[in-house]
């Protein structure tokens, strides 16, 4: 997995509270092969990104010539609720959308940021707001995270400080994968399993 | 004296291998379910060389993308040939890596959800996975389970455990005795509307309280299916008699004198009095009435009699900005009852509602009346469809002019072809109601079977009480 320490980037707003993951990816998309060659940017916020004839909607933000290089959303509360697709992640990466800002998110959505190297930044309500603001006067603007020192630079120079699990943390900068951290334990689990199964064969 | 606890901190201490400094714990998973849209965690797995760890702990059945027409003639039953190779590359990846496969042709095929109840795989006490997020479902029966991504079912599928870190516990309390018509659909949905999509966020919710004990294993299904369009990580309802009597013979149940050491074993997961929860909500029951979606989050939920909520009275200024959209998307105006909303098409299926309990509900008010719109019924499994023609209910739908389909996910995931055209209303007994699930501009009204039933007879939203009195 790729590590994450800091992120200089392009940061586009979403004021929207409860983006779920149907809407960053419609179902339709969850059959395609991803590879390097072929990736998931083209499904991202597709029907609300396209018209139907596949024409862009000049509304959308990511389709504004000053956010199309966005590598950060911000964006309202409960980001990525609803289906555990992991498409809608491969859809935010393969676009270049390496952190998303919003003050809650989806339980699953946050677990599989985090197990493809993207950092969900979670922050106050009214800071996702002011971020909004900022990058709405100032189209184009970056916003600087630094996860060592777990912060958010804004368009104005002023840090916001957040909080992120260190275990989490860890495992972004160093860029660990979890099943190597399993197999290191393997004989512990190994002995787990004959006890728990021992007392209840059935499952064995 | 040991410190009481709830039934999901029994679950939890007993599956934990080893914690962390910092709390994160190594998780034994028993049970990992897999489907068609599983395909990304087996090619990952494949390409890193990795091959599944205990083939016998995973089970593998196809839902999403199978067809509901057509399936005498198997996978070729299949239109679209995407879905076609998706259930083909499932038996692929099952036979490879030597794990169970409920396939399309199979009597135990069926939703992931319902047949691992049905099956008796799902189990009191154990932990569940599922690379799908109404995998809560499984919580019905004392379990603790959950969905999760690609990456994580990986995990799953190359070391049977997972690491995670323990959620916050949410014991949300319903007491009195439920109205006429009143389901485990309506509870749940009202539970929603009450907290919020948000509003379990990080926690494991336990449903308890004396209108949730009443209710059948199926109507726990359905509360548990929808813990997560509350934001919970599960939902669970501790075990009792209902559930073991429910469980007693199924196939992968425990027999014999494994049976008595598991019942002895399940008859100490309840929580304990005393025990100590995160958070407590609770909810009058003997005040609910049938319940129905007017927005595009599950959250936009209201009592039938109910009018849609002008944007401007809403307190929040994100669920005025999310309704706003929402009546837009929906072409619905502030003020309208909700028993003018035309409905064009009805769906009675999915992991929610698409158990035998409630066929039988919708059939009751169909008996004898005719559906006014096309509407389908697709049964939560193969054996369940088998079930209900034995009780004749497939003839009562048929009857009525409603579609009788074989079981799949059908137009509740809508990947396998059955969705509803832009701009049409459907009655759905589906768990999701957001902009697009159904087919890209359908619109989505939630309810409970006998409310999608009632509204099949009318053409618009319709108290089913009101309907079976005569009053409609």
């Amino acid at each position: 997995m790729k590590p994450f320490t800091t992120l200089t980037a392009i940061a586009a707003p979403i004021d929207m509270a409860n983006i779920d993951t149907d809407r960053i990816i419609p179902v339709r998309f969850l059959r395609k092969l991803r590879s390097a060659e072929a990736g998931y940017q083209g499904y991202l916020f597709h029907d609300v990104r396209f018209d139907n004839a596949g024409q862009e909607k000049p509304d959308f933000v990511l389709n504004k010539p000053a956010f199309r290089h966005a590598g950060i959303i911000v964006a309202g509360a409960n980001f990525g609720c609803g289906s555990s697709r992991e498409g809608a992640v491969y859809a935010l990466l393969d676009y270049g959308i390496r952190a998303v800002i919003a003050p809650s998110f989806g339980d699953i959505h946050y677990a599989n940021e985090l197990q493809n190297g993207m950092l969900p930044v979670t922050l106050p309500e009214e800071i996702c707001r002011g971020l909004r603001d900022q990058l709405q006067s100032n189209p184009g603007a970056t916003l600087a995270i630094d996860l060592p020192t777990q912060t958010v630079t804004d368009t104005e120079g002023t840090a916001h400080p957040f909080t992120i699990d260190p275990v989490y943390k860890e495992r972004l900068l160093k860029g660990l994968d979890d099943i190597g951290l399993v197999l290191e334990q393997l004989p512990g689990i190994e002995s787990f399993e004959n006890n728990y199964h021992a007392e209840r064969p059935w499952l064995a | 004296m040991t410190k009481p606890r709830t039934l999901f901190d029994k679950i939890w201490d007993s599956h934990v291998i080893l914690e962390k400094p910092g709390g994160d714990a190594l998780l034994h998973i028993d049970r990992n379910f897999v489907h068609e849209g599983s395909f990304h965690a087996f090619g990952a797995l494949a390409k890193e060389g990795r091959s599944v760890r205990k083939p016998r702990q995973t089970f593998a059945v196809a839902d999403h993308y199978v067809p509901t027409v057509g399936r005498e003639r198997g996978v070729d039953g299949a239109e679209d040939a995407d879905a076609r190779h998706m259930i083909r590359l499932l038996e692929e990846n099952c036979r490879v890596n030597q794990v169970a496969h409920f396939g399309i042709d199979d009597a135990r095929q069926g939703i992931v959800h319902v047949i691992g109840p049905e099956l008796g795989i799902t189990q009191p006490g154990l932990t569940i996975t599922c690379g799908d997020s109404h995998t809560s479902t499984h919580g019905a029966l004392g379990a603790y389970a959950f969905g999760t991504g690609a990456s994580q079912l990986k995990q799953i599928l190359a070391t049977q455990c997972l690491w995670l870190k323990r959620p916050k516990t949410l014991q949300v309390v319903v007491n009195g005795a439920l109205g006429s018509q009143v389901t485990g659909k309506d509870i749940v949905l009202a539970i929603i509307a009450k907290i919020g999509t948000a509003g379990a966020t990080g926690h494991v919710i336990e449903f308890a309280g004396s209108a949730i004990r009443g209710l059948t294993v199926e109507g726990r299904l359905t509360v548990c299916n929808m813990a997560i369009e509350a934001g919970g990580r599960a939902g669970m309802i501790a075990p009792d008699d209902a559930v073991y009597q429910y469980l007693h013979g199924r196939e992968y149940a425990p027999k014999d004198a494994d049976w008595d050491r598991a019942l002895a074993q399940w008859r100490t997961l309840p929580t304990d009095d005393g025990a100590r929860f995160d958070r407590s909500v609770t909810l009058d029951a003997t005040k609910l009435e049938p319940m129905l979606t007017w927005g595009t989050s599950p959250e936009e939920a209201l009592p039938v009699s109910g009018h849609i909520p002008d944007p401007k009275t809403l307190g929040d200024p994100n669920q005025r900005a999310h309704a706003i959209q929402a009546l837009a998307y929906m072409d619905l105006k502030p003020g309208m009852a909700l028993t003018d909303i035309r409905i064009d098409r009805a769906f009675i299926g999915s992991c929610t509602n698409g158990r035998i309990e409630d066929l039988r509900a919708a059939a009751a008010v169909l008996k004898g009346r005719k559906s006014m719109i096309p509407a389908w019924v697709s049964p939560g499994s193969t054996a369940l469809k088998a079930q209900a023609e034995a009780e004749g209910l497939d003839r009562i739908f048929l009857d009525a002019g409603v579609e009788w389909r074989a079981s799949g996910c059908s137009s509740c995931a809508a990947m396998n072809g059955d969705t509803v055209p832009a701009g049409l209303r459907c009655a759905s007994t589906s768990n999701r109601n957001f902009e697009g699930r159904q087919g890209k501009g359908a619109r989505t009204h939630l309810m409970s079977p006998a409310m999608a039933a009632a509204a099949m007879i009318t053409g618009h939203v319709t108290d089913v009480r009101k309907l079976l009195a005569g009053g409609v």
